[in-house]
């Protein structure tokens, strides 16, 4: 399940979600998350709010096609993938990426590949709002290389 | 027709959010495409420098040198902050 959305989530129903043994069997024993949430503070900077902005249908093409190549390379459940977009405060959760698997080091795998791709693949953007007015992240090297990692094997 | 969208800082330098543009044979690449935008003025050069853009067609992320038809979507954006 992929969603992009502007209200908070509930890990407990996600979780719920995820074991539901409709859609998972009950022989996926590991159940790995991730949950994002936003910094008080970036690049020295306290940031006191947060918008997001994203291209509706790509996003969710782009999370499709990185769950797609999660799919082949480990034997998980489908994911649960959830990015909030619009206006965000310090603390409030960004996003959400949750996989099942029978053993846990593959579902350790999926977990952190989807969140790597996620970061460098999918159209999103953030704004921040600090004491010197409003501005646009810069993206980093460093998730590039999170990335690339995936593919050295 | 060439429908041309923008997201992000990109979008905020120009001051619009998307564009329809008449296709011809000339607009022979994305390269090509970029650079008739960028030459319409000063914001236009500025936002779409391209050591800082990505681009994609029809929402797939695409090389400088992919060609384009008539109706495709074109979007140009700063590197991705998600996550």
């Amino acid at each position: 399940m992929i969603a992009i959305q502007q209200q908070d989530f509930d890990i407990a129903k996600l979780y719920h979600q995820l074991t539901d043994s409709q859609l998972n069997p009950n022989g996926y024993g590991a159940i790995v998350t991730f949950v994002g949430r936003v910094r008080d503070f970036n690049q020295q900077q306290q940031v006191a709010a947060m918008s997001l902005e994203h291209y509706p249908g790509m996003t969710e093409k782009s999370l499709a096609e990185i769950v797609l190549q999660a799919k082949s390379r480990w034997p998980i459940s489908e994911p649960i993938i959830i990015h909030r977009v619009g206006e965000l405060l310090p603390g409030d959760q960004i996003v959400y990426i949750g996989v099942a698997s029978a053993h846990r080091k593959a579902a350790f795998e999926a977990c952190e590949f989807l969140i790597d791709y996620l970061k460098i693949k999918a159209p999103l953007w953030k704004k921040e709002q600090t004491e010197s007015g409003y501005q646009w992240v810069d993206a980093r090297e460093t998730d590039h290389g999170a990335a690339s990692r995936w593919t050295k094997q | 027709m060439l429908t041309i969208v923008f997201f992000a800082q990109t979008r905020e330098i120009l001051d619009q959010g998307s564009l329809s543009l008449d296709f011809s044979p000339a607009l022979s690449n994305l390269e090509t495409l970029r650079q008739q935008l960028a030459a319409r003025g000063d914001k236009w050069d500025l936002a779409l420098q391209r050591d800082k853009l990505l681009v994609a067609v029809n929402q797939e992320m695409s090389r400088w040198d992919t060609p384009i038809k008539d109706g495709d979507e074109v979007a140009f954006f700063p590197p991705v902050t998600g996550g």
